[in-house]
């Protein structure tokens, strides 16, 4: 795409995110409407206690939105892409923290003998951290590829691709704390 | 999505900034031809694509059709293609099974999805809305290959040892979930169907995002949205559709993956007794599969057809030399219809065992959806009525589209009653109404499509005289073929079955025949397209701007147009697209890009 000018705030690939948002939300409701109807649909629902590693990783989560949200700030505000690029850092960081997080909690899973096909209630477990990591792993690429735009562009434009995965990275956020609160409730 | 007269300001900024944009040409072959990021290219191999998967389902439909026909004759050939499953060239009914299961798939989704959505819309949606290009070009292009790949892998389900899958395009749990225990195709063959269209639905999601985004914000001036051409409204409509649709079957598929590959029990329920084998699994739902494949599945006949409506209500109004009637309206039920389509899954699954109250309320939307249908319909005829309409190819198959579409839908009011469906359910019933309605109705509107947008793909006009003999054979046969189905249902003809030689059945057997000739014949008159399309592409008559004096913006550039669509040229639109029958300045029509005072607007 092209080197926006920072006066237009509808670009398409804000639009685009929003579709993609839409998108992701409707995948995410086929999956939660099939664990409703699979716990209903027999007696075999395992209730267990989720890794509290998984709030560390909430945590960690919410600090890269407001990492990230610094660094779209410190680019709108003309500082330059040297003021924004270390923000970006942190938050690919973070993020990267975060995956690392959930694949030590699958361990912890895995330790209590609970596997993927144990019953459904780990199948949905692991499977639903799973699609959440595989895109917020694409966040991460977006963030990268966010940081070759800002160190190629000059001092006062902000790529559109910017605030467009901002937006995305905090869609990604939220539908953490979505996913964790359904899994607290039926698991 | 207020629509205003002129675009707002926003909207403006961004055709501007994207005008300024150098839009440089692709360099060497692979950019140009296959890994392209012209959404003119990707369109093209999308039809292209469609074009190989037409004919492999229509080749697996003669063989099934033989067998239905000549259930104890040896196909001729098949004996050496397929040794194991067709010992002597007789079909086993797993061989049977295989082949419909594959024809299904291919058909519905490798060409009624990709040609008149993902192929036509790709070339002509930035076209007629006056952009240089998609959205998100890379996105474009990965959507064709992941697409591609898919039909890949489905076709490579022919090639495992076991064979293809037999599950039907529908794949019911848990039998398509459990493996081999099955049946023979319901090892590695199914995997595979589930991995093929779980591609299938990323490439198409990736589809959607474009064409949605595109229209939403590459819009040239003046373009609001009530001037967009019909056929871009049905795009833009369909891929709302398909975005909600393919993000429902994409988990699906990966629920029935981890059931088949992964030891989960989603679909597969406890104590399921398979071939004397106790299955492994335990608690998990079939119906599950039910409701989120037709959650799905009901929207995509709408995906398949939408399509459709909108290259008949943009063809039509350029034959017939009038506007199309009622065109809010129009858009209106196209809209309604998609909405619909999401309410009324459960008329696929009446025999379910479902609460008869449940059956109720899906047969009531089911019922209310006929009503948009039959008002775009109504204007269409309308359209027609009092016109002094050019017969062309293109016109005779919108015409046609109209015909089997009123056909095919008429016996979905009989269908969508729980009461009569108990009885023809399982029926050939069923296989006469979607084929009309779906699959022969889409097909005869990606012919007209065809033979209406060639001259603009492809430089040169296709033959009138072939195509019109093309079409009133196709016509004639597709009538011969699907009208008896319905009377073979009605006297309670099962469906899926690989040959009717039981004593109860056998007077069925003559009906058959006369539908296995037809079939055979029809499939041969396409013959007739295939050489039109290959002879126009090379020795057809060079084809002006604008063949049929037609109003849209695909019609404002050269035939073909170039890599960045209009040029130099950057097309303001002063109009709504359907100015026809009126004083313009070179004929009876008004072009979309053309001021009042003629001339073409001033190069950028
Ligand atoms: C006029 C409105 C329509 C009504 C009331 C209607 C109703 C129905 C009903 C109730 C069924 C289920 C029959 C059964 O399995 O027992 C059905 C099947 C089907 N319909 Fe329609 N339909 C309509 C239009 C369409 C359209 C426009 C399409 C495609 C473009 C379509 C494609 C299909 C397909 C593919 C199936 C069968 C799928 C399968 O079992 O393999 N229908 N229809
Ligand atoms: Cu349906």
């Amino acid at each position: 795409m092209s080197t926006a000018n920072p006066v237009i705030t509808s670009s398409p690939s804000r639009t685009g995110v929003w579709v993609g948002i839409a998108a992701i939300t409707m995948s995410f409701a086929a999956f939660t409407s099939a664990m409703v109807v699979r716990q209903g649909a027999a007696p075999d629902w395992l209730h267990f206690r989720l890794p509290p590693l998984l709030y560390l990783n909430t945590v960690i989560l919410l600090a890269s939105s407001a990492t990230l949200e610094r660094c779209r700030r410190r680019a709108a505000s003309g500082a330059g892409p040297a003021a924004a690029i270390p923000w970006l850092a942190a938050s690919i960081t973070l993020g990267l923290l975060f995956v690392v997080g959930q694949a030590l909690a699958w361990r912890d899973l895995a330790a209590q003998g609970l596997y993927l096909a144990t019953g459904p209630s780990s199948a949905f477990f692991y499977l639903l951290t799973a699609v959440h990591a595989i895109h917020l792993l694409g966040g991460v690429v977006a963030l990268i590829y966010v940081w070759f735009r800002l160190v190629r562009t000059e001092a006062n434009n902000v790529p559109s691709a910017l605030g467009a995965t901002v937006l995305y990275w905090h869609f990604v956020g939220v539908l953490w704390l979505y996913l964790l609160l359904i899994l607290a409730i039926r698991l | 999505m207020a629509d205003s007269a002129s675009p707002s300001p926003v909207h403006r900024d961004t055709t501007e900034k994207l005008a300024q944009l150098k839009h440089l040409p692709p360099e060497g072959f692979l950019r140009t031809h296959v890994f392209s990021l012209d959404h003119k290219v990707i369109g093209k191999q999308y039809l292209d694509m469609a074009l190989v998967a037409v004919i492999v389902g229509m080749v697996l439909s003669w063989l099934m059709r033989f067998h239905l026909g000549f259930p104890e004759t040896p196909v001729p050939g098949l004996g050496t293609i397929a040794p194991s499953s067709g010992a002597g060239g007789v079909m086993t009914p797993e061989l049977y099974l295989s082949l419909m299961t594959m024809h299904g798939t291919i058909m519905v989704f490798f060409v009624l999805t990709t040609a008149p959505f993902a192929g036509f819309g790709n070339f002509f949606l930035p076209i007629q809305v006056g952009a240089e290009d998609m959205a998100f070009p890379r996105f474009n292009m990965m959507s064709f290959w992941v697409t591609f790949v898919g039909f890949l892998v489905l076709l490579a389900a022919f090639l495992v040892p076991e064979g293809a899958p037999i599950s039907g395009w529908t794949a019911y749990a848990p039998l398509s979930a459990v493996g081999k225990d099955a049946g023979p195709g319901l090892g590695l063959g199914q995997t595979l169907w589930a991995v093929s269209i779980a591609l299938f639905c990323v490439g198409q999601l990736l589809g959607s995002l474009n064409f949605i985004t595109t229209t939403l914000d590459l819009r040239t001036k003046g373009m609001s949205l009530a001037r967009m051409p019909f056929s871009t409204w049905a795009w833009f409509i369909t891929s709302i559709i398909g975005l909600i649709a393919f993000s429902v079957l994409l988990p699906a598929c990966v629920l029935l993956f981890l059931d088949r590959v992964g030891g989960t029990s989603f679909f597969i329920p406890a104590g399921l007794v398979i071939s004397d084998r106790l299955q492994p699994h335990s608690g998990g739902s079939p119906l599950l599969w039910q409701h989120l494949f037709w959650f799905f599945g009901h929207p995509e006949v709408y995906i398949a057809i939408l399509p459709g409506f909108g290259i008949v209500s943009h063809v039509l109004p350029a034959f017939a030399r009038k506007p199309v009637l009622g065109p809010r309206l129009l858009i209106g039920c196209m809209a309604a219809i998609g909405f619909l389509s999401y309410t009324v899954w459960g008329h696929h699954m009446f025999l379910s065992g479902m609460n008869p109250f449940s059956a109720t309320l899906f047969s009531v939307p089911t019922l209310v959806i006929t009503i948009p249908a039959t008002i775009v319909v109504l204007l269409w005829i309308g359209t027609l009525y009092g016109a002094r309409l050019r017969f062309t190819t293109a016109a005779l198959f919108c015409i046609g589209f109209i015909s089997v579409f009123v056909s095919g839908g008429i016996s979905g009011f009989f269908l969508a009653q729980p009461s009569i469906d108990t009885y023809l359910h399982g029926t050939y019933f069923v296989v006469g109404h979607f084929h009309f309605v779906m699959g022969v109705a889409a097909m005869f509107g990606i012919f007209a499509g065809t033979y209406f947008w060639f001259p603009k793909m492809y430089g040169r006009m296709m033959n009138e005289t072939l195509g019109k003999w093309h079409f009133v054979l196709t016509f004639i046969g597709v009538y011969c073929i699907f009208m008896p189905m319905h009377y073979l249902g009605l006297a309670g003809n099962v469906r899926r079955y690989s040959a009717f030689t039981d004593e109860y059945m056998k007077g069925s057997l003559p009906l058959h025949r006369f539908i296995t000739y037809a079939a055979l014949v029809t499939g041969a008159v396409q013959i007739l397209f295939f050489i039109n399309l290959f002879w126009s592409r090379f020795r057809g008559a060079v084809a002006p701007e604008n063949p049929w004096e037609a109003t849209t913006l695909e019609w404002s550039t050269s035939s073909p147009p170039p890599f960045d669509n209009f040029g130099t040229w950057h097309p303001v639109v002063y109009r709504g697209p359907d100015e026809y029958g009126v004083e313009g300045p070179s004929g009876d029509f008004r072009m979309q890009a053309v001021p009042d005072r003629g001339g073409k607007g001033a190069p950028a």
